[in-house]
């Protein structure tokens, strides 16, 4: 994998976040310092960081819910100005994410009644989504009836269906069980390798970042640059049990795990801190 | 088993009410009190002859196009107030002067400016019952979620889909709550409105019967609105429980866990 190769789907250049005081009493909130990055087309890509590293706050720039302070944001080539029609984006509160006034179904075919799809062309994406996160049963059913693994489905099927360029995923699993967990990341590489859609997956889980992504980016502690880039050359094939116990990827959690250690110590422009 | 228990708590004290009304008017007969077989009888003899389309339906009339005058008016511009905050910040203050004006005391003004017609007094209930509704509007669409606001917008959901699918569903629980509190207001003051300087309508007829000493006519009118305000509480919950199934089922599911 070289990202220099490809034309990127998506590009971060310079990107800068300043959350402004909220009083004069209080300081701005420097939350993202100076991020560049690339992504190419259909690269499986993990973002991880320590808490508190901005990767909410950068993925929300990315999908145009909020804008950045300074630096370039491209998506295709065009300026990000505001939510882009070709991204999908798979929120980590899925209770609050999907509708609870509708059913399963009709929060799945909503982006698509958006977008001007005939009735019979979104209930055959709709159908087609729910039956690949095998949700088939629950078409008719209200979210709030599922559990969290299966809303989290919901919302996966909602992206599938919207069919998106790109698919930007905000710690998805964090609140949902182990087991559930476990499933749900094998759902989202087939789900990535049968759409071929580039995929941006933000975890603070450093396993989790090493068994879905092609590549890894590891964010500093506040004000964020990029700590790391680090390509995953596991095999292509993952197994829960196999991958995970792979000396390979020992080796890279390892690595990793070290980074983000070595993160929480670097605040990005070292002394300089937010004193803005 | 458990229906007749259900029956049994709905009608237990009113059966032991109008029992000891009963006894008393045998006991104690009084001019002012009829008994409750007399006030039956007159009840169906004042109201269902003439008095039903001269008096009851214009009333019921004024009554409905108040109430969804007031539910269209109060929704629609608390749809537009909460939707933009320079708005809201700019006319708070002076909603809550308005809806502060207690609405009988329009009517001396409205009847120079309107005259005394069923436009005034559909008027009078729409600006008396409106404020709980518009309010209510207000509240529950400033209080919409962020991440759904946020996945409406990611999934390029244009103003009318957002209104249409995302804030006025979200904001309906508070909506209800708003016509709720209105319905009784509105029965108010359409009884007010028929008060003075009319020739029709359940308020005026009540105050025609008690000057002429009609007392057990008076007490039919009296509980006609009774009646006339319990039937509008049970049609409100069925519609209220039919719009947010959605809302009862999850709250369930969140006091579970």
């Amino acid at each position: 994998m070289s990202p220099e190769t490809t034309t990127p789907v998506l590009l971060v250049e310079g990107l800068r976040k300043i959350y402004p005081a909220p009083t004069p009493q209080a300081e701005a909130v420097e939350a993202i310092r100076d991020l560049t990055f690339s992504i190419p087309q259909g690269q499986l890509v993990c973002i991880v960081g320590p808490s508190g590293a901005g990767k909410t706050t950068l993925l929300k720039c990315i999908a145009g819910l909020l804008p950045a302070t300074a630096g370039r944001l491209e998506l295709e080539g065009k300026a990000i100005t505001g939510p882009p029609k070709t991204m999908a984006v798979v929120f980590q509160e899925y209770g609050r994410s999907l509708y609870p006034w509708m059913s399963v179904q009709a929060n799945v075919e909503l982006p698509l009644k958006a977008a001007g799809l005939s009735k019979t062309e979104r209930r055959e994406r709709s159908t087609d989504a729910l039956e690949a996160v095998g949700l088939s049963d629950a078409a008719d059913q209200y979210p709030w009836q599922l559990s969290g693994g299966m809303q989290q489905r919901v919302a996966i099927a909602r992206a599938v269906a919207y069919r998106p360029q790109i698919l930007l995923m905000d710690e998805p699993f964090a609140a949902v069980d182990a087991q559930t967990r476990a499933d749900l990341e094998d759902l989202v590489r087939k789900i990535w390798k049968e759409l071929g859609v580039t995929v941006l997956f933000v975890t603070h889980d450093i396993d989790e970042s090493v068994y879905l992504g092609q590549r890894v980016i590891v964010l500093s502690n506040r004000p964020t640059v990029v700590q790391d880039d680090v390509t995953i050359d596991l095999p292509d094939e993952r197994d829960q049990l196999s991958t995970r116990s792979d000396p390979r990827f020992v080796e890279l959690r390892h690595h990793i795990y070290g980074e983000i250690q070595r993160a929480k110590g670097n605040r990005g422009g070292d002394e300089q801190a937010a004193s803005a | 088993m458990k229906f007749l228990k259900a029956a049994f708590f709905l009608l237990a004290l009113p059966v032991v009410l109008v029992l000891l009304w009963w006894v008393s008017t045998m006991v104690n007969p009084t001019f002012f009190v009829p008994s409750p077989g007399e006030l039956v009888g007159t009840f169906f003899d004042t109201w269902f002859g003439e008095r039903f389309t001269n008096d009851l339906l214009p009333s019921l009339g004024r009554l409905s196009l108040g109430i969804i005058g007031s539910v269209v008016v109060g929704v629609g511009l608390g749809l537009l107030i909460g939707s933009f905050r320079p708005l809201r910040q700019l006319l708070e203050p002076l909603l809550e002067f308005f809806r502060a004006i207690p609405p009988p005391v329009l009517l001396p003004l409205l009847m120079i400016v309107m005259g005394v017609n069923w436009r005034m007094q559909v008027f009078v209930i729409i600006f008396g019952s409106l404020w709980p509704v518009l309010l209510n509007t207000v509240e529950g669409v400033r209080a919409t979620d962020e991440v759904q606001r946020d996945t409406a917008r990611s999934y390029g959901l244009g103003r009318m889909a957002r209104l249409r699918y995302l804030i006025l569903p979200a904001a309906a629980p508070q909506i209800l709550t708003g016509v709720r509190q209105s319905l009784s207001i509105a029965l108010i003051l359409m009884v007010i409105s028929e008060l003075f300087y009319t020739s029709s309508g359940l308020g005026f007829t009540i105050v025609q019967f008690q000057r002429n000493f009609a007392i057990p006519e008076m007490w039919s009118g009296i509980l006609l609105l009774g009646l006339i305000g319990l039937a509008l509480a049970v049609l409100f919950r069925y519609v209220e429980r039919y719009i947010l199934r959605w809302y009862h089922g999850l709250r369930e599911v969140q006091r579970e866990s």
